[in-house]
């Protein structure tokens, strides 16, 4: 699904040259359940920026569904992520003035697809949220805004979803709801990169990647 | 993105602040109600010159003396025009109904212990058919005491009324510039029509207003009556010729004279009213600007409050134009409606403004194309306000743009 081969991305912040990326590669198939560990400055952020075709590398490739994305234009990459690729952020990130239907089926209103609505009920129903369709984002509780997110991540049924720190702002319990969640996407197909800090959230994904001053230190099952 | 979501979408946004979005349009809203007013008074200025051309007759030529100076400066009247010049018109120029010579002034007139400054106008018999007054009570002079030099008079409606009140003018002696006059007739009240008020003036016959009331050898006018409207050029060129025989005009010289026809009257009035129109929806334009301006702020801080959003979208497809297209959205429902709002204010306030005492005499006219007109530059506004504002939420970065607080 997904091969990065020698990633590499400077930044310039207040004068000071940052490498955020020095030379990273990794692969990814098919329903597979992946954490992307480290601490904070260890480049898991602009990883995930690069994967999700909201930037481009300096060098090095990035191959989507063995399509090369490394160096396409700025709507080239706003029609794969569009297209190709879901989001789902520690805060939710839904609009607030819209139901959770709305949410859901905006991604395909912006590929202008026709049976948005048809298609985005489907995907809350994926999610458990077939009665809640109407309800607007501050209607709903942490753990139901965020499977919200989830549907509209899988609404355009994309090859790869991007989940940010997904757990960060949820309970224990919550959490582990949308971790399981997770876990029968992945069984259905579905690829899943999880971005933690929390080694608990590793732990429930296949494989954990880790890593650190932009590098990928270690890469394995479970590991923390 | 399928163009009515769009829509909808910039809608619901509005809607979900009313009172700024309302504050935003206002601008707009008073622009357009002010460009509205004011070309309606233009529009009723220029109907109410028209009706008052029209009512004069097609078939009047009005010939004056050439003035010197520049554009309606004079400087002093010329005299080049005699009584023996109608004569010879009416005598040489074929094609023509009615002839009168005319002289006019303004003078004290006296009833009892009432007076008024007024217009007089000494001219033949024929004068009020050829400027379509017609007498309400009484009679108008006669031929034979034109050639008598008689002190009668006929006096419009309102002078009447200034004099007499409600009492019966007829046959009662009035004071004109201390000169003894029997009102003999009165005229049908005809309005205000614009700057000439043709209710307000005393006509009396010429010769006794050159002899007795102005002292006058030369004549201020000549009216003339076509017999037929579609001859008007031919007698005009023949008058033409006719008169400057008369004032030996070297070939190749100006005329000393100036004809004037109901066309060039018009002319001349629709320019003036045109520029007046013009200059009144000009000013009122501004304030449309303004509105945009209005706009343009709203536009921005609602572009910066929303930029984690405009993040979001962009995170899940929305291309640089999709956010473009959604923010000039906005922009152009704000300033269409309130365009449309401003209309229905701009109409208001035409009715309104003559229901004020100090204005009652204006007129205003609301027309169609002016309508069009000012609800299209309020969407043009909309579009040039509000393309900096979209174009600047288009060119977000989407990482920075998820980031903000």
């Amino acid at each position: 699904m997904i091969q990065a081969e020698e990633l590499h991305k400077t930044y310039t912040l207040g004068g000071e040259t940052i490498r955020a990326l020095d030379g990273v590669s990794l692969r990814i198939g098919r329903g597979e359940l992946v954490a992307v560990t480290g601490p904070s400055g260890s480049g898991k952020s602009t990883l995930m920026h690069i994967l999700g075709c909201l930037d481009t590398p300096d060098s090095g490739r990035y191959l989507l569904e063995d399509k090369d994305v490394s160096r396409l234009s700025k709507n080239r990459l706003a029609e794969i992520r569009n297209r190709r690729i879901g989001f789902v952020f520690q805060i939710f990130n839904l609009l607030p003035r819209m139901s959770a239907l709305e949410n859901v089926e905006l991604p395909l209103l912006y590929s202008g697809v026709r049976e948005a609505k048809e298609r985005a009920k489907i995907a809350l129903a994926t999610v458990g949220l077939g009665d809640r369709m109407r309800h607007e984002p501050n209607q709903l509780s942490g753990g139901q805004r965020q499977r919200v997110a989830i549907a509209r991540a899988i609404v355009t049924d994309p090859a790869i979803i991007l989940a940010d720190e997904p757990t960060g702002n949820l309970d224990t319990k919550t959490g582990d709801e949308i971790l399981t969640l997770f876990g029968h996407l992945c069984s259905e197909g579905r690829t899943i990169l999880v971005v933690t800090h929390e080694p608990d959230v590793a732990q429930r994904c296949q494989r954990a990647i880790h890593m650190r001053d932009g590098r990928v230190v270690e890469s394995g099952q479970g590991i923390i | 993105m399928l163009f009515w979501t769009m829509v909808k979408a910039a809608f619901q946004s509005l809607v979900a602040h009313k009172l700024r979005s309302f504050l935003a349009m206002l601008g707009i809203i008073i622009g357009v109600g002010a460009v509205i007013s004011m070309l309606a008074l233009g529009a009723g200025a220029r109907q109410q010159v028209m009706t008052r051309i029209s009512a004069m007759g097609t078939n009047l030529l009005i010939v004056r003396p050439m003035q010197r100076g520049m554009h309606g400066v004079t400087s002093g009247i010329q005299q080049t025009l005699s009584l023996d010049d109608v004569r010879a018109v009416l005598d040489r120029v074929g094609g023509i109904g009615l002839a009168v010579p005319v002289v006019r002034g303004s003078c004290q007139v006296k009833y009892m212990n009432r007076n008024t400054r007024t217009s007089v106008i000494g001219s033949g018999v024929p004068y009020l058919a050829v400027r379509n007054f017609e007498i309400d009570r009484g009679r108008n002079f006669t031929e034979l005491e034109t050639e008598r030099v008689a002190r009668v008079a006929v006096i419009g409606s309102g002078t009447a009324r200034d004099l007499f009140g409600e009492g019966e003018p007829l046959e009662q002696t009035i004071k004109i510039n201390g000169i003894n006059f029997r009102v003999i007739g009165i005229l049908k009240s005809k309005g205000d029509q614009g700057y000439f008020n043709a209710d307000d003036q005393v006509i009396i016959p010429y010769l006794t207003a050159m002899k007795q009331i102005f002292g006058l050898t030369y004549i201020h006018e000549i009216d003339i009556q076509a017999a037929d409207a579609a001859d008007l050029s031919r007698v005009q060129e023949d008058m033409a010729g006719v008169l400057r025989r008369r004032h030996r005009t070297q070939d190749g010289a100006p005329n000393d004279f100036d004809v004037r026809n109901q066309a060039d009257i018009i002319e001349a009035a629709s320019n003036v009213s045109q520029t007046f129109t013009l200059l009144l929806g000009g000013i009122a334009s501004i304030s449309l600007l303004v509105g945009g301006i209005g706009i343009m702020n709203i536009m921005l801080v609602t572009v910066t409050e929303r930029t984690r959003e405009i993040g979001i979208r962009k995170a899940i497809g929305a291309k640089d134009r999709d956010i473009l297209s959604q923010f000039l959205v906005e922009a152009i429902l704000m300033s269409g409606f309130g365009g449309m709002l401003g209309v229905a204010a701009g109409i208001g306030a035409a009715q309104a403004i003559p229901l004020i005492p100090a204005f009652s005499t204006f007129v205003t006219v609301i027309e169609i194309p002016n309508i069009i007109l000012a609800i299209s530059f309020a969407a043009g506004v909309g579009i040039f306000f509000g393309f900096y504002p979209a174009q600047r939420a288009a060119q977000l970065n989407p990482i920075d743009a998820l980031r903000y607080e």
